[in-house]
């Protein structure tokens, strides 16, 4: 079968990719390996709601319509409307249609699925940032008996066995699995690595407001200071809940939550925790400050100090004086261990040579400079600091078919 | 982020446009990021010991201080010794407190901070009841380090405190004190 452009997979990536092609008369399929919104289908946790309001899923040719647009989308509203949102664009689409395979021909590219091999130009991966469960090796050493789950695998607090639980990383999914299933009456103990500290609501305002209305989310990749940096970062440590509680340590803490260093080594069926456990508390509390700060000098600036609360600091995170430097999983009845410890994209089916050592794409903003005709959307700061927030899809996207389309140019050009 | 208040070039002595072409330089030659830190030792008599550095590797080829450097250590008159020099667990914390404080000076200069003066105090406790073998819950080492950094810079409060900060999370003697290291002793 033979295309112009193929885009693999139909999340909000694809489909903003599909209305942009469209709007270029640009000849495409879009291949699913599922149904739309796959990921969030099938890979998350019952419970989880987007991190971003509903007013901010702002898609080509779509957004939100209702009457709660400061609320957080549960996952059955995500996936219904990104249903709604495949309505609307109507893309040419395959679904079930896993991609097995895709190579580079003379050509372009050929993309292999279960369904037969499309030919064509270009190549759009659209299958997102987040597939993997990533899990450090030492999870090998973890004593057996103790049961280990990714964020991809849980589901809820209640299928978890009794007993306690260690929550390994406090980024927003740590944060928000330790909070629920420490309310489920299973004690948690939540290992803290680097982590992004940031209140759900500031000065009365919602934090994404504030990084929108400061342009903060918009902030490009060619301008960033240190991009590696910016495409590493964990997300936010903040939760979509309706009463718009705070998930940060303190909060957890409060609830009773045992907050301890990374997990550094598993020794004689013992934890081994880092005792840098008080620096990345002060790391992440002066981070948030200066965020803040921002945040107020942005206020100042355009004339809305007046017109919202007065600024103030959170209280900064609550260390305790000598925070344990190991734990005996059995003595703490640890039955389970829930790693939170960040996903990566899957390109296993990728046959085309343009990963780095350590597996990941290399791109300039989505371009694959190296595979002409190869793009890439969906992955975090890919073109801007929102690139992999439903609200980041458009622009990307229209970024990207224009690329996408001048490369068509250039080559019939040739041909 | 903070930046000098007048025109004046900030200058703590570190060359960051050195450090930050080594990264350029290492991103694609990760062999050449592999170095061997070596160390001798001689014992002297009793307690006292003499320790030699030289030679390390690193860059792909073996390097040398530009001289050796020896450092000797002993224990306290109160530990039945004779006090030649300071005891080893003094020397880690200097080792700590240097580390910490080279990375300030980096850090500083890499987000255009003059440091005007630096200095800290460093304070570990210990029980010895742990290497008298006394008591098998109480560890030989530090039960707590604590830094207390005093620093003069044309930085705010909060800037300062976060190159402190920055510098803990790249300071390598600060992870090998935190973090658990295998260690291999042989005898030949």
């Amino acid at each position: 079968m033979r295309t112009t452009a193929v885009v693999i997979g139909a999340g909000q990536s694809g489909l903003a990719m599909s209305w942009w092609l469209a709007a270029r008369s640009i000849d495409h399929v879009v291949l699913e390996r599922g149904e739309v919104a796959n990921t969030w289908r099938t890979e998350r946790w019952n419970s989880l709601t987007l991190l971003t309001p509903n007013w901010q899923s702002r898609l080509p040719g779509f957004g939100y319509e209702g009457d709660d647009p400061d609320g957080f989308r549960t996952m059955p509203e995500t996936i219904a409307f990104l249903e709604g949102y495949a309505k609307r664009v109507a893309p040419p689409m395959h679904t079930h249609c896993p991609v097995t395979a895709v190579r580079r021909t003379a050509d372009g590219y050929e993309v292999v699925t279960a369904q037969g091999t499309w030919h064509a130009q270009a190549v759009v991966l659209a299958t997102g940032g987040f597939n993997i469960a990533q899990v450090p090796k030492l999870s090998e050493t973890v004593p057996p008996g103790i049961i280990q789950l990714t964020t991809a695998q849980y589901r809820n607090a209640e299928s978890l066995a009794p007993g306690a639980v260690m929550v390994v990383g406090a980024a927003a999914s740590g944060a928000q699995i330790a909070d629920e299933i420490h309310r489920s009456g299973r004690p948690v103990t939540l290992s803290v690595g680097e982590h992004v500290r940031a209140p759900r609501t500031y000065r009365g305002r919602d934090i994404q407001w504030w990084m929108d209305a400061t342009g903060l989310n918009d902030e490009r990749y060619d301008e960033v200071e240190n991009l590696r940096r910016a495409r590493n970062l964990s997300s936010f440590q903040i939760a979509g809940y309706r009463d718009r509680r705070n998930i940060d340590l303190n909060a957890l803490m409060s609830l009773g939550v045992k907050i301890v260093g990374r997990l550094a080594g598993i020794r004689d069926g013992k934890a081994q925790l880092s005792g840098s456990l008080r620096n990345l508390c002060e790391l992440a509390d002066l981070k948030q400050n200066r965020l803040l700060g921002t945040f107020d000098q942005w206020a100042a600036e355009n004339g809305v100090s007046d017109s919202i609360e007065p600024p103030h600091r959170p209280e900064p995170t609550r260390v305790e004086a000598s925070p344990p430097l190991g734990l005996d999983f059995g003595r703490a009845g640890i039955r389970t261990i829930l790693w939170a410890t960040g996903f990566r994209p899957d390109y296993s089916w990728l046959e085309v040579p343009v990963l780095d050592a350590k597996g990941n794409l290399r791109h300039d903003g989505g371009v694959v400079t190296e595979a002409p005709g190869l793009y890439v959307l969906g992955l975090p700061f890919l073109r801007r600091r929102k690139s992999s927030l439903m609200d980041g899809a458009g622009d990307d996207a229209r970024d990207l078919s224009a690329h996408l389309a001048a490369h068509l140019g250039a080559r019939s050009a040739v041909l | 982020m903070a930046t000098a208040k007048d025109d004046k070039p900030v200058n703590n002595g570190v060359n960051v446009e050195a450090l930050f072409g080594a990264q350029e330089a290492l991103k694609n030659a990760p062999e050449a990021a592999k170095f061997k830190w070596r160390s001798t030792v001689e014992w002297i008599n009793g307690t006292h010991s003499r320790s030699t550095i030289e030679g390390f590797y690193g860059l792909g080829a073996e390097q040398k201080h530009k001289k050796a450097f020896t450092f000797d250590a002993d224990h306290p008159e109160v530990f039945a010794a004779e006090d030649h020099s300071a005891t080893p667990v003094e020397i880690v914390l200097a080792g700590l407190a240097s580390c910490l404080t080279a990375g300030v000076a980096a850090v500083a200069q890499a987000r255009k901070v003059q440091l005007r003066s630096v200095s800290a105090t460093l304070e570990a406790g210990m029980d010895v009841r742990g290497i008298l073998g006394m008591d098998e819950d109480i560890r030989n080492g530090f039960d707590g380090i604590k830094v207390t950094y005093k620093i003069d810079a044309d930085a705010s409060p909060a800037d300062i405190k976060a190159i402190v900060a920055q510098s803990q999370k790249r300071s390598a003697v600060y992870d090998i004190i935190t973090n658990p290291t295998n260690v291999t002793v042989e005898v030949k």
